[in-house]
């Protein structure tokens, strides 16, 4: 919508669905996906480069025209995470991050202090953090009043497809950040989408919802749709919940039958 | 001398430079180093001479969450 442009630190991007790369089946589907997601923001990491794709991954994301949003994936303390980054910006020369730090294999939930941490060392940096962090509206403000770019609080596990655990505390943040708030993690098909978008989110970020799909490029077109769509009624506001029925269709002039 | 280099011990004639290394090893464009943790630039891979024991981490992209 031309009237609703979604503002991440300082860019406008034309999309509200940011997509993750982990778990492609292969770089073509990637591609695919993408195009049908209309994304202009994915995330990439790093690894030593006797495990990366030769370039190959860098290529297809450069053809597609997307920026890139290097992520701090497999970092479970403020030290490591925030060199992480640091090399990110070397190798894809965005200062953007998305700032993962992991407190626990099993559960993969951010580690609140050490990321807290190494969110003030990278602003400092001047650094564009978006945090990926616990549904806790009180982490998130600490975060934002960090200098953070956005915050992106989970709605279940990584990779977990549950959804939204704990909606409330999604629509706590959103009321109490200034900042744009990302629904990251855990979703698991459309309409958990929609549900963060109804919600006030400002923007989605998922992976393994369309990577893990049976038809990747047909979820990410959903995806799409369903970012739109729940952005919309967020928009448009949705009834009251009531607890009986009220007609749509009036009383009067009712025959006598 | 003796690197380590992504974590295996690596023999290499000295003075062999950052970007030596690096040329070595990939033609990636899209790459980052780390010298005993700290990043090294890519401006400055050139006249960074690598000297016994070091630890050399050279990273690439990879699909991630």
């Amino acid at each position: 919508m031309t009237d609703d442009p979604f503002v991440l630190a300082g860019q406008t991007l034309p999309s509200r669905l940011i997509l993750g790369t982990g778990g492609v089946p292969s770089l073509d589907v990637l591609a695919r996906a993408i195009t049908a997601s209309g994304t202009a923001l994915v995330t990439v990491a790093l690894r030593r480069v006797e495990a990366s794709t030769g370039g190959a991954l860098a290529d297809v994301l450069e053809r597609c025209g997307v920026r890139l949003l290097p992520n701090t994936a497999g970092c479970f303390t403020a030290r490591e995470a925030v060199r992480t980054a640091k090399l990110a910006r070397e190798a894809f020369e965005t200062d953007w991050v998305k700032l993962e730090v992991i407190g626990d294999e099993r559960t993969l939930l951010p580690d609140p202090v050490e990321l807290l941490d190494a969110a003030e060392q990278l602003v400092a940096d001047g650094f564009q953090v978006l945090p990926y962090t616990n549904d806790d509206p009180i982490t998130a403000r600490r975060l934002a009043d960090a200098g953070c770019a956005a915050v992106m609080p989970l709605g279940s596990p990584i990779g977990s497809g549950l959804g939204i655990r704990n909606p409330h505390n999604i629509s706590l943040i959103r009321e109490t950040v200034d900042v744009p708030v990302i629904l990251d993690a855990g979703l698991g098909t459309a309409s958990d989408a929609a549900l963060a978008m109804e919600l006030g989110c400002d923007g989605v970020l998922l992976a393994s919802a369309v990577t893990r799909a049976r038809d990747p490029e047909r979820m990410a077109l959903a995806m799409r749709h369903a970012v739109d769509a729940g952005r919309l009624a967020f928009g448009a506001g949705r009834i009251e919940r009531r607890w009986h029925a009220q007609a749509s269709t009036q009383d009067a002039g009712l025959a006598a039958l | 001398m003796t690197l380590t280099v992504n974590g295996e011990a690596v023999e290499v004639a000295s003075p062999v430079t950052v970007a030596d290394l690096v040329a070595a090893r990939t033609d990636q464009r899209r790459i980052a180093v780390a010298r005993n943790g700290e990043v090294v630039p890519r401006s400055a891979w050139a006249a960074t001479a690598l000297t016994e024991g070091d630890e050399v981490e050279i990273l690439a992209a990879v699909a991630g969450g």
